[in-house]
């Protein structure tokens, strides 16, 4: 069976705000979706919703896992029922190595009907992979024995964060710029490494401003979002597009789509 | 009546920190406290004429002192209290001596796997007499002296006379006055010139009479350039009645020698902890406390270094959590004494499900203390909007040319830090449980492995049902 993760006329506000304006897509798992679109449009605010964030209230619409309700499971479950995002802006969690906190994420998501304080995979079996996985990312091995995101690097968080994706193996992977404040080379790894990881193995929704993430993960569906909506669908030429001219066709094309966005930029900017 | 058989069946399964073990005690003094009380006590021991004078005139001190003005709310019927209670007829020689239900207790508490395994001597107090106790020979043909204190009274005289009491009077406190009135068990220390203990020197203590205070006294002399690590912790079972533990521990460390003290503590709810904690560090000497606070109804409980000598170093680490119920007023006090000594405190307070943490610190500079550094560090982590936390720096300098450093943070345990570990699959149990033991994380490390997996297992079940 194809894993399908969808989501039908979804609304979602921040606070009193309203950000995403009925949103509708499907990923089937295999598929890669880039998911482009100006700032402020609602991007990643539809990968937090997704993922569940107490923060992003959705007052109406659909999630769902394989005909699953999403929308009524803990952030934690959708973990284990496979959903996976990688956050543009990773939190510290100051004196837990990154190897206890993989060990517990990567035990609970493979083992979802595990009970709480049940035995952790094996230590040996896990340092293994977890040691293979980080030599593929190029990653030293004392990195393992850092504390979570605590005085990381803007390129050390991105690729903790791809290290995770690829010990948790989800069904369905969110990227919310996984590439933004990298330089090309680590951009470029980056995009290898998803690719390897990612590429027909998951489905994948890739939040991006440039075309170097999609270099190695060439999308079979782009979609832009305007004002809280997907406007436009297309496939690898519209990312293409949109990479050479920007958004201005876009912007005159839907109007009104065009105005919520300036609007909620404008909240944005009074805040 | 099947009532009975619920409930007995009930009681097994309580957890492991609150299992209790029916005791057939030799003697039990009478509740309250009177002279007559204190003499016999002092009968039963056999003490010399000095120590009985000794309690008795600690005795009136403590009549005398007031209750203290600060800290938590006391609220403790003297007279409503055992103050002692032997549970059998001398010390146990041997394990096969051990009262079998006594050693249950032990079982446990895991104290013979972990002798066996790297412990160099193990005291073990059972309500207030020492019963068990062992020292490895080749210590003690280096001269090292590891026994119970009422057993130093009548083997090491002129030690004990020298030191006892020396660092902490009666008239300090009423509670030190307390435990000197009536003080039984507890460890008796010393270490020769020269001599390092490689490995940790280990007690556990344990309350187990309902309404029985414990009053232990333990005195270290660690003399000069030797070494010493002393580790101590308490489980004690719960009861419905008020209990009191009110401790003296005295610490001295002579000329260039090196004390570390480590404590873990966890009371079980409806226990008062007031306990007296200080050392004194002689020229180039280090002292250190690590102190870790857990359980209890109220916790007052400041170990001390007073650095009477150039180049002497006092360092504290406290770690104290407190949940419903309870309240920890816990924290250090570092008094520079001499000129070029250093000092440090840090401090980490973890306050959930309406619990209540209070730092309170005394960094005092005396005159004549030139180039002294003292450093003082406090998080709290609070975990709900229930829970409350303090922090009372005193601060007291009479010296110009000296470094003092205080930083303080508060924290809560934020949504975004949760959203971010829920996001990998962790529950919200063992999300919290990770942070807090991150928070704690720096001062575990500086425990021995056995105490820092006991610690990080203690603050598993401290969390558990803290969430939702």
């Amino acid at each position: 069976m194809t894993h399908v993760l969808k989501i039908e006329d979804l609304h979602v506000n921040v606070g009193e705000k309203p950000i995403l304006r009925g949103v509708n897509l499907t990923i089937n798992h295999g598929e890669t979706h880039a998911l482009m679109g100006p700032n402020g449009s609602g991007k990643s605010t539809l990968g937090l919703a997704i993922m569940g964030h107490p923060g992003y209230d959705v007052t109406g619409g659909k999630i769902s896992l394989d005909g699953k309700d999403v929308l009524a499971m803990e952030p934690d479950e959708r973990a284990r029922e496979g959903i996976f995002m990688a956050f543009q802006r990773p939190m510290a969690i100051p004196g837990v190595k990154m190897a206890d906190f993989l060990r517990h994420a990567t035990t609970n998501v493979r083992r979802p009907d595990r009970k709480e304080g049940e035995e952790l995979i094996p230590m040996r079996e896990f340092r293994k992979e977890l040691k293979e996985k980080m030599s593929h990312l190029r990653m030293d091995v004392e990195f393992a024995r850092r504390y979570v995101n605590d005085g990381f690097s803007g390129g050390e968080m991105k690729r903790a964060e791809i290290l995770q994706l690829a010990m948790l193996q989800p069904k369905f992977a969110l990227l919310d710029e996984t590439d933004s404040g990298l330089d090309a080379d680590a951009v470029r790894l980056a995009s290898e490494s998803i690719a390897e990881i990612g590429q027909g193995k998951m489905g994948l929704l890739i939040i991006t401003h440039h075309d170097k993430l999609l270099e190695h993960n060439p999308p079979e569906f782009t979609h832009v979002m305007l004002g809280g909506r997907l406007v436009e669908t297309g496939g690898r030429e519209l990312a293409d597009e949109l990479h050479e001219n920007g958004y201005d066709r876009i912007r005159n094309a839907y109007p009104d789509a065009e105005a919520a966005n300036q609007e909620m930029l404008a909240e944005e900017a009074a805040i | 009546m099947a009532t009975d058989i619920t409930e007995s069946a009930e009681l097994g399964e309580i957890n492991k920190y609150n299992f209790r073990t029916e005791t057939t005690g030799v003697f039990k003094a009478q509740k309250g406290i009177n002279a007559e009380i204190v003499n016999q006590i002092s009968d039963i021991k056999n003490e010399p004429d000095w120590m009985r004078e000794f309690r008795l005139k600690s005795l009136e001190i403590f009549e005398s002192r007031p209750m203290p003005k600060w800290g938590g709310d006391i609220d403790i019927d003297f007279q409503d209290i055992f103050y002692y209670l032997k549970p059998t007829n001398g010390q146990g020689r041997t394990w096969d001596d051990v009262p079998q239900e006594i050693k249950d207790t032990f079982d446990k508490l895991g104290i013979p796997e972990a002798e066996k395994k790297f412990l160099s001597g193990v005291k073990a107090q059972f309500e207030s007499e020492v019963i068990y106790g062992s020292l490895e020979e080749d210590l003690a043909k280096q001269g090292v002296i590891f026994t119970d204190t009422d057993t130093a009274v009548r083997e090491h005289p002129e030690l004990l006379r020298e030191y006892f009491a020396k660092v902490i009077p009666p008239e300090d406190n009423k509670f030190a006055a307390l435990n000197s009135a009536v003080w039984s068990g507890g460890s008796f220390i010393y270490i020769p010139k020269g001599v390092h203990v490689d490995f940790p020197l280990q007690a556990y203590f344990r309350i187990n009479a309902e309404s029985m205070g414990q009053f232990e006294r333990t005195l270290i002399i660690v003399d000069e350039g030797a070494s010493i690590h002393y580790v101590e912790g308490c489980t004690a079972p719960m009861y419905s009645t008020e209990s009191l533990h009110s401790a003296v521990v005295e610490v001295i460390v002579k000329k260039n020698a090196r004390c570390r003290y480590t404590t873990i503590q966890n009371w079980a709810n409806n226990i008062y902890n007031l306990v007296t904690k200080r050392a004194y560090a002689y020229g180039d000497a280090t002292m250190e406390w690590v102190d870790g606070n857990l359980g209890s109804k109220l916790t007052m409980k400041y170990p001390a270094v007073h650095m009477m000598e150039p180049g002497a170093r006092g360092e504290i680490l406290s770690i104290a959590f407190s949940s419903a119920g309870q309240h920890q007023d816990a924290g250090a006090k570092l008094v520079h004494e001499a000129p070029n000594t250093t000092g440090q405190i840090i401090s980490k307070s973890i306050s959930k499900n309406g619990g209540r943490s209070s730092y309170r610190g005394l960094v005092r500079v005396e005159p004549g203390a030139h180039n002294s550094k003292n450093n003082v560090v406090c998080d709290a982590l609070i975990l709900d909007p229930e829970s409350r936390s303090d922090t009372y720096p005193y601060i007291e300098i009479a010296e110009q040319d000296v470094q003092i450093g205080h930083e303080a943070s508060v924290s809560r345990i934020g949504e975004e830090q949760m959203f971010y570990l829920l996001s990998r699959g962790l529950t919200e149990q063992e999300a919290s449980t990770m942070i807090v033991n991150g928070f704690i994380e720096p001062l575990v490390k500086e425990l021995p492995m056995e105490y820092a997996v006991e610690m990080n297992r203690l603050i598993q079940l401290q969390m558990e049902g803290s969430v939702g």
